[in-house]
């Protein structure tokens, strides 16, 4: 009784209705939205019923969308039922201005690093998170470098000293 | 001397007074220990803040990301066949799978089939690379319990796998192997005679480093019970790899999702039943031996091939596969498509995936996003030791200091993999 994902799919409409959106399957891999302060109900919901059983959390990171004002942040869950060999992949947006989501690490102790990682470089507030702090950068970091406002240096800039860099 | 603590004084020499301790230093019961970042137990750059109560561990806080070299954000610049010398840097004790893994993440988004043969060279180069991982986790198991013969003795393997990916691709540690659809040349007939070397000559020494280990009295004291996990800990953990396996789950990326057809192959996934340190050792050592047999397999069909099958290294896509550099002198088509490539002309189809393979210490997964520009909106790394690191303090709570150490290396903790 393998999961498909028309199912799982269905499972999930039936409970949340019509607040999971942008229903995708890139891949093959089931792919929706859910609003930010429905992500724990989801991933309980997906973790709990035995016909879902997606109790392996995969993957937890974020991306930065500057153009969708309002829901600039995305957090993008892998979830993976083992036994059925199924994936999962759960979206949800938050704007970069407030970016609180609902932590997963009392669901998954997996997220707890994740978690800070994905702190770290998009600055995401993971509410109810036991130990949110830098993971990878320094403590004193002021900013997180992976938000799209920082980009890397233009190779093609001219006005840096070329002598202190060995190339005169 | 009297403090005015009613702590019984052992010290009577009067010119400690000067000493100034730091503050309730005197009255606490527990030690702590700095283990790291350098330290030449830890094998690699990570930082472990002990709480030790004799040598009983209370409490460990890790600190990791000191060699974070932000590829994340490097990638997010450059052209897909760029990013393939940042996977090297992974893990850099199986370079190779990261390499393969990438190219596979890579074709599964351009929508690339690869030729049987690109695949099973593919494989063969893999489990050479999973060999040298479990080699050196399994024998610095051994290191770190007392015994340095053995991990000085297989090096010399090591040595002669490296040797082959320097006939492969010129490179040892960093390999950055292959190219998007296949790889840059035919293996040379030095591949094949070092590979036959390897298979012939091999299997002796592991033998012997398992004659070494296993039913050692003094090895199977020191790793048996220590370090463990249960299953259930281990997945909320999100352990993958040999670790997971030897707590009794078979979860094998190369088994649930085959790619570069591992469907054609024959071959076992051995699990542990207590995930303590010497299952993990034990786990590392039997598939060391499935992946001799894989290889062996490998070989065997790349060797039956006939005609013009038995040639092919690399499928047919002129869009994101560098030609070889003569033909980039001297044919049209190959210099246009060698300037698109290099100039990063060439536009990545919009799209989503993720993309996992086995790596030596899990599942190493590759999530790419692209928006149809020349380089990836934005690409992750899921990377199994940073997130099978943070159990260790659950793992090494209330054991021995030395256990604990053996617990680090027996988790094969590579710290370019976990900072990425």
């Amino acid at each position: 009784m393998a999961p498909t994902n028309e199912h799982v799919r269905e499972r999930l409409t039936g409970k949340f209705g019509d607040s999971l959106t942008e229903w995708g399957e890139p891949h093959g891999l089931l792919t929706f939205t859910a609003p930010r302060e429905m992500n724990l109900k989801v991933l309980a919901f997906l973790h709990d019923e035995d016909d879902l059983a997606f109790r392996f959390l995969t993957d937890l990171t974020a991306v930065h969308y500057p153009d969708r004002t309002g829901e600039e942040l995305c957090v993008v869950y892998h979830l993976h039922n083992l036994t059925a060999n199924r994936r999962v992949r759960l979206k949800v947006h938050a704007p970069v201005a407030q970016p609180d989501v609902f932590t997963a690490s009392m669901l998954f102790s997996a997220a707890n690093w994740m978690e800070r990682e994905t702190y770290d470089f998009y600055g995401v507030n993971f509410i109810g998170h036991p130990n949110l702090k830098r993971v990878l950068n320094v403590d004193e970091m002021d900013y997180f470098p992976l938000r799209k406002e920082f980009p890397l240096e233009d190779q093609t800039r001219i006005d840096k000293d070329d002598e202190m860099f060995g190339r005169g | 001397m009297t403090d005015g603590s009613d702590r019984p004084q052992t010290t009577t020499m009067s010119d400690t007074n000067h000493i100034r301790l730091p503050e309730g230093s005197i009255g606490r019961t527990t030690t702590t220990l700095n283990l790291g970042p350098t330290h030449p137990a830890v094998h690699g750059v990570f930082q472990n803040i002990l709480e030790l109560d004799g040598e009983r561990i209370v409490k460990t806080e890790a600190t990791v990301g000191y060699i974070h070299r932000a590829f994340e954000k490097i990638a997010e610049r450059r052209p897909l066949y760029q990013i393939t010398t940042l996977t090297d840097r992974l893990n850099y004790c199986s370079a190779p799978i990261n390499n393969m893994g990438w190219h596979l993440t890579c074709e599964k988004l351009l929508g690339i089939r690869t030729p049987k043969r690109v695949d099973y060279l593919r494989v063969i180069v893999m489990e050479l690379a999973r060999i040298t991982d479990h080699l050196i986790c399994t024998s610095i198991v051994g290191v770190d319990a007392g015994a340095f013969t053995g991990f000085l003795y297989v090096m010399q393997y090591r040595e002669l796998v490296y040797e082959i990916y320097e006939e492969i691709c010129g490179a040892r540690l960093t390999t950055n192997m292959g190219r998007i659809g296949g790889f840059e040349r035919d293996f040379p007939q030095a591949v094949w005679e070092k590979l036959e070397r390897f298979l012939r000559e091999y299997p002796k020494a592991q033998k012997e480093l398992e004659t070494l280990l296993v039913r050692n009295r003094i090895f199977y004291e020191r790793t048996r019970g220590s370090g463990a996990i249960s299953a259930e800990r281990a997945l909320n953990y999100g352990f993958t790899g040999p670790n997971l396996r030897a707590a009794g789950v078979d979860y094998d990326v190369r088994v649930h999702e085959p790619y570069c057809s591992y469907q054609d192959f024959d071959f076992r996934i051995p699990v542990g039943t207590t995930g303590d340190n010497h299952d993990r050792f034990m786990v590392r050592t039997e598939e060391i031996w499935q992946s001799l047999s894989i290889i062996e397999q490998a070989y065997r069909k790349i060797r039956d091939m006939k005609g013009a099958e038995a040639g092919v290294y690399h499928a047919d896509v002129p869009e994101y596969y560098l030609p070889q550099k003569t033909d980039v002198y001297n044919k049209m088509e190959a210099l246009i498509w060698h300037f698109k490539i290099v100039m990063g002309e060439v536009d990545i189809p919009a799209g989503e995936v993720y993309h996992a393979v086995e790596g030596g210490n899990g599942e190493l997964g590759f999530y790419l996003i692209s928006d149809g520009g020349r380089s990836p909106y934005r690409l992750h790394f899921r990377r199994p030791c940073f997130i099978y690191y943070q159990a260790y303090e659950e793992i090494v709570r209330g054991s021995m200091l030395s256990d604990a150490i053996i617990t680090m290396s027996s988790l094969n903790l590579i710290a370019g993999e976990m900072d990425a």
